[in-house]
């Protein structure tokens, strides 16, 4: 194929979208998005544009599901159909319910879920279009639409990925690079914790450069994490501003 | 589950893991024996049961033949499955595969396609029109804790013993000889999994650690010592320190049991 042939890095370093090896995309974050959820995130990093709605804490059905101890936490990641480039079976492929599993699981740890027993939270992210780690962004945005749901928490979740292309640890890879490169790392992270929550890796990296790329991650995420702040305060802080 | 006994041992297990103890008496880092048996299944091209203590887990190897996917013309298919079939335990329950068992299939395939274990180049017909597809179905016997390991030792064991018929191509199709050949496989992933109970971690979790550890982490390397698959599982979380100090452990240990089955440089196979 002629992407095999096409490079990801130039002579002077930098990617094909411009970016330095530890740059990240331009991020748009929006919280409370959609008027009918009770959290919502509307974000966009590059061109991943993904949709983050918070239902609940409500009656969970069926009910014997219900924990006594502690509310159940639901996640369905999901991809529209045209949200890449070869149209997608809207049916759940078993990509879609892996990243189900992993978000909910990297989310959950910042839920003090024994607040809401016998209760259920649905999750629902949906992708609208791809570009590469779009796992990352998703987590970005649920947690956002959680913190817009009320959901008491520890810290907001925020993920970003880094890879290996061309023998360079970069971060945040996009769709090409993550096809055409030889490793992708996504990782989640609670940054006033200081842990982390969701760390896959597929391809080929020697230790020190699995632990030099989760630490670009981690950087990564710390940029991020002063963004969905941000994105929290412009519509909780300014709402004044608007009634004016 | 909830019984009074099972509280009582599963407090005894959390304690005594905070003490570098464990109630079956291994060591933290220790894995319970390992049982490999291969070409249990005739009808199969190559299969192998795997016992890891009371776990239990078989895996066959089917070939057929089918399209390759449009960007690796040139190579072979590999596809992976994982049936928790209901007679393994009393929380499996027969339907389609719920996510527990896609997870289980997808990191074992994670760790054999990320490693290059199979020579896939080697496994195209026609390119771009036929190549061979490589189905490894895993099936989980008896649950007794640490699924993936066991899982991704089974599949590479049928791997191993997989005898792919002979052939020749006559005008574009293709004709059976007389004899097998070995699969090619040139990597030897394994998946070493950890919990996390009480902050400390343990390797190759029985079924009552797993049911009150925090978190799960599996890291599969291969015969140089790379990694080449990660997954993060359960709701709890790792600290930075405890994923790179989890990436050692998990390259020894998958080491010693190459040693252990011969597997790679100290057994080759080629």
């Amino acid at each position: 194929m002629s992407q095999k042939t096409e490079k990801l890095i130039d002579k002077k370093g930098l990617r094909l979208d411009g970016r330095k090896s530890d740059e990240l995309r331009p991020i748009k974050i929006e919280v409370g998005a959609l008027s009918n959820a009770d959290g919502s995130a509307y974000i966009e990093q590059g061109k991943n544009k993904i949709l983050a709605a918070v239902y609940g804490p409500r009656e969970l059905h069926p009910k014997h599901m219900a924990l006594p101890d502690r509310m159940v936490l639901r996640c369905r990641y999901h991809m529209a159909p045209f949200s890449v480039q070869e149209r997608k079976s809207p049916a759940p492929s078993r990509r879609e319910i892996e990243l189900s599993k992993v978000i909910r699981e990297a989310v959950e740890p910042a839920i003090f879920v024994e607040y809401y027993p016998r209760t259920a939270i649905d999750v629902f992210v949906e992708v609208l279009q791809a570009d590469g780690s779009t796992r990352c962004t998703s987590i970005t945005a649920a947690s956002l639409a959680l913190a817009d749901a009320g959901i008491p928490m520890r810290d907001l979740v925020v993920a970003c990925s880094a890879g290996k292309i061309e023998d360079m640890i970069v971060l945040d890879l996009m769709d090409i690079e993550d096809k055409v490169g030889s490793a992708d790392v996504p990782v989640a992270f609670m940054p006033n914790l200081g842990v982390i929550t969701l760390l896959q890796m597929d391809g080929i990296l020697t230790h020190e450069e699995f632990e030099k790329a989760v630490n670009l991650a981690i950087e990564g995420c710390k940029k991020i994490y002063t963004l969905q702040k941000e994105a929290l305060r412009a519509k909780y802080v300014s709402v004044k501003e608007v009634e004016e | 589950m909830s019984s009074i006994i099972v509280r009582v041992k599963q407090k005894q297990i959390a304690q005594l893991i905070a003490k570098g103890k464990r109630l079956d008496g291994r060591g933290l880092h220790d894995y319970r024996e390992i049982k490999v048996e291969q070409g249990i299944i005739e009808r199969a091209e190559g299969s192998a049961r795997v016992l890891l203590g009371k776990t239990e887990v078989m895996a066959g190897v089917k070939i057929e033949t089918g399209e390759p996917f449009p960007d690796t013309p040139n190579e072979g298919v590999l596809t992976v499955n994982a049936e928790l079939v209901p007679l393994a335990s009393p929380t499996f329950e027969p339907g389609p595969p719920d996510e527990n068992s896609i997870e289980l299939a997808r990191v074992v395939d994670r760790g054999v396609r990320e490693s290059k274990a199979i020579s896939t180049e080697k496994l195209c017909i026609t390119p771009g029109k036929k190549v061979f597809v490589i189905f490894v179905d895993i099936y989980v016997l008896n649950h007794d804790g640490n699924l993936i390991d066991a899982s991704a030792l089974a599949a590479l064991a049928a791997l191993l013993n997989t005898k792919m018929p002979n052939y020749e191509i006559e005008e574009g199709e293709i004709k059976i000889k007389p004899g097998y050949s070995a699969l090619p496989v040139r990597k030897h992933p394994i998946a070493v999994t950890f919990a996390k109970i009480n902050d400390k971690l343990v390797v190759d979790p029985w079924l009552e650690e797993e049911q009150i550890m925090d978190a799960r982490l599996t890291i599969t390397t291969d015969d140089d010592g790379n990694i080449c698959a990660i997954q993060k599982g359960g709701s709890g979380y790792f600290t930075p320190k405890q994923v790179f100090e989890a990436a050692q452990i998990a390259k020894e240990k998958a080491e010693e049991i190459r040693k252990k089955l011969g597997w790679g440089k100290n057994g080759e196979k080629n």
